[in-house]
């Protein structure tokens, strides 16, 4: 049996408060960190951890926060992306909502270690209890010397600001969010230069992910050798899986990483509703491509699923069964996307416009022969050519549903109507 | 506080007034409801930056609004999670019982019906937003209830508000 880590104080009454996360023996590692290694030793132990990064690109942290030059002679900043807003995802906002403490300490340890003395949590505005309880965790941080100046008798000085996102996908896009933490429309920036050298107001920054901040305290407690020890090495730790869509007990749940797709799906929540069978499931939130039935034995991995054709991303995991088109879902997917392009780049903006009418009169039966070789072709104007990775998802994913369903997509064509209408 | 001291609290968080531009706006949104000119130029004034950069980030940002919406903004989340849990269902049944389509604003002003992207709380799929509460694993009766609810509420704050102003006739 799995013990919670992360979540291990998610349920217990009041875990928001900081004297429940006290009393789990909250912010001893943050005390450690600072009373026992230098910064370049806590890099080395999350280096060692191979913990990497939970928002959905899987960068490790270590390395990341590695690359913040040591003599920077400007500030430099932390900046915490709370801005969850790929579809399937809720993780953060369970971990904000109910343990606040976690990710303020995390973001403690990772201030020391890269030498930041200001972080910013760029949180969805629509977030209003996380962002009312992490106000408060960060003014009780501060009171009990958590935060602030020389923090426990030691030289460092950290304090945290909270910044509201106002709906916009694209800000979860590293850069854009800096240019949106900057005052300015979201839109992601021309690298290099990488934050890490030139990021927030043109400092060293490094932007790491809520719950890839909340593992941070639990690896200095713990060691990295024991966060290795969990699940694949080279994509190792606890992880936190968000179960939706048309499954019995939807939910978020904490199982190490690689745990087979199948078990999550079928063991953990529950299985299809009752007379339904599987037919397909998104693992990652709606940029990772849909994976039908028959894959689901595919470990919950970076590694592995990248090798499977899709991507762990955010760990949105969807649940889709047999009584749903999948024209219907791959439609509504693109007209997310469509939506949240943020229109600096042509191939995103134009292409996915393009995409939604092909794919809307698909769907109502008014498709046209020669309508599968045009999605395919706008998904190879647009897969490798965009400035971020939003089109990418998007093509991505059409891609897989074309490819796996691609007889769904046909029959809508042939038959001038959707079959499951 | 004035919309003005909160707004030039949060900015003495940034060492850049641009980046106060944001969570002034949200501030001025709280304030007026919505986001007319008036109140960006406002904005732009108190913050003493350029006027065309606050209406860029009022037109780009779902969150802002800077046409009037109604007392309750009822958003629906129809992304993939929340329509396989039947979301189209509760949008259809809202039009019907509000009598408006989605996009629109009762004619009291009570309600207006959006549908957004993805709030984040799939887990409790199909999922609405009404202000600052989510409401979870909806489904007709729970709308209905709600939407009684979120009535009463109008009408308590009625009774309240004639109850400070004091007996009629006096």
């Amino acid at each position: 049996m799995f013990e919670p880590v992360l979540l291990s104080n998610v349920d217990v009454p009041d875990g928001h408060l900081l004297a429940t996360y006290e009393a789990g023996g909250g912010y001893r590692a943050l005390a450690k960190a600072l009373r026992e290694h230098t910064p370049d030793e806590i890099i080395d132990l999350v280096k060692k951890s191979n913990l990497r990064g939970r928002g959905g690109a899987g960068f490790p942290t270590g390395m990341k926060w590695s690359f913040v030059p040591k003599r920077a002679g400007k500030p430099k900043y932390l900046c915490c992306n709370a801005d969850e807003g790929e579809p399937g995802t809720f993780k953060d906002r369970i971990i904000m909502e109910r343990d606040p403490h976690q990710l303020i300490e995390g973001m403690a340890i990772c201030a020391y270690a890269i030498g930041a003395e200001t972080a910013y949590v760029y949180i969805r505005g629509e977030y209003t209890l996380a962002i009312s309880r992490l106000e408060q965790a960060i003014a009780e941080a501060h009171a009990k010397g958590y935060l602030g100046t020389r923090i426990m008798g030691s030289d460092f000085s950290f304090v945290v600001h909270i910044h509201c996102g106002a709906g916009a996908y694209i800000c979860g896009e590293e850069t854009a969010m800096l240019d949106s933490l900057q005052g300015k429309r979201a839109q992601p920036r021309l690298k290099p230069p990488f934050p890490a050298v030139e990021g927030l107001y043109a400092s060293p920054t490094v932007i790491n992910n809520v719950e890839t901040l909340a593992c941070v305290p639990h690896i200095v407690v713990r060691g990295a050798d024991w966060f290795r020890g969990i699940g694949p090495d080279k994509s190792p730790g606890p992880k936190l899986y968000c179960l939706s869509g048309q499954v019995r007990k939807p939910g978020l749940y904490e199982l190490p990483m690689g745990i087979p797709l199948r078990e999550l799906v079928e063991d953990c929540a529950g299985g299809p509703l009752p007379g339904r069978k599987l037919k397909a499931v998104i693992p990652g939130g709606v940029s990772a491509p849909l994976i039908p039935e028959r894959g689901l034995d595919v470990g919950m991995d970076f590694d592995s699923l990248a090798a499977a054709g899709s991507m762990l991303g955010s760990a949105g995991v969807i649940v889709i069964d047999d009584s749903t088109c999948i024209v219907k879902v791959a439609t509504r997917i693109i007209e997310f996307f469509h939506h949240e392009s943020c229109g600096k780049c042509t191939p995103c903006r134009e292409g996915l416009n393009w995409v939604v009418k092909v794919l809307r009169r698909v769907e109502a039966g008014r498709g046209a022969p020669g309508d599968m070789e045009q999605l395919e072709a706008l998904c190879k104007g647009i897969f490798g050519n965009t400035f971020c990775a939003l089109g990418d998802g998007a093509a991505m994913g059409l891609r897989a549903a074309l490819a796996h369903f691609e007889d769904e997509f046909v029959t809508h064509i042939e038959e001038r109507r959707c079959p499951f209408h | 506080m004035t919309m003005r001291e909160k707004i030039e609290e949060a900015a003495a968080r940034y060492p850049d007034q641009r980046s106060a531009i944001m969570p002034a706006l949200l501030i001025a949104q709280r304030e007026h409801g919505h986001l007319p000119g008036s109140v960006l130029e406002e904005v732009a004034d108190i913050l003493g930056v350029e006027r065309i950069w606050v209406y860029e980030l009022a037109t780009f940002y779902t969150l802002f609004h800077t046409e009037p919406v109604g007392m309750f903004h009822l958003q629906l989340c129809d992304n993939v999670s929340c329509m396989l849990r039947r979301s189209e269902d509760l949008l259809r049944h809202l039009e019907e019982v509000l009598g408006i389509k989605k996009g629109g604003t009762t004619s009291d002003g009570l309600f207006t019906l959006s549908t957004v992207e993805c709030l984040g709380a799939c887990e409790m799929a199909p999922v609405m937003q009404v202000g600052d509460d989510y409401h979870g694993d909806l489904d007709i009766a729970r709308i209905d209830a709600l939407l009684g609810r979120l009535r009463a509420t109008v009408r308590l704050a009625t009774g309240a508000e004639l109850a400070a102003a004091g007996p009629p006739g006096e």
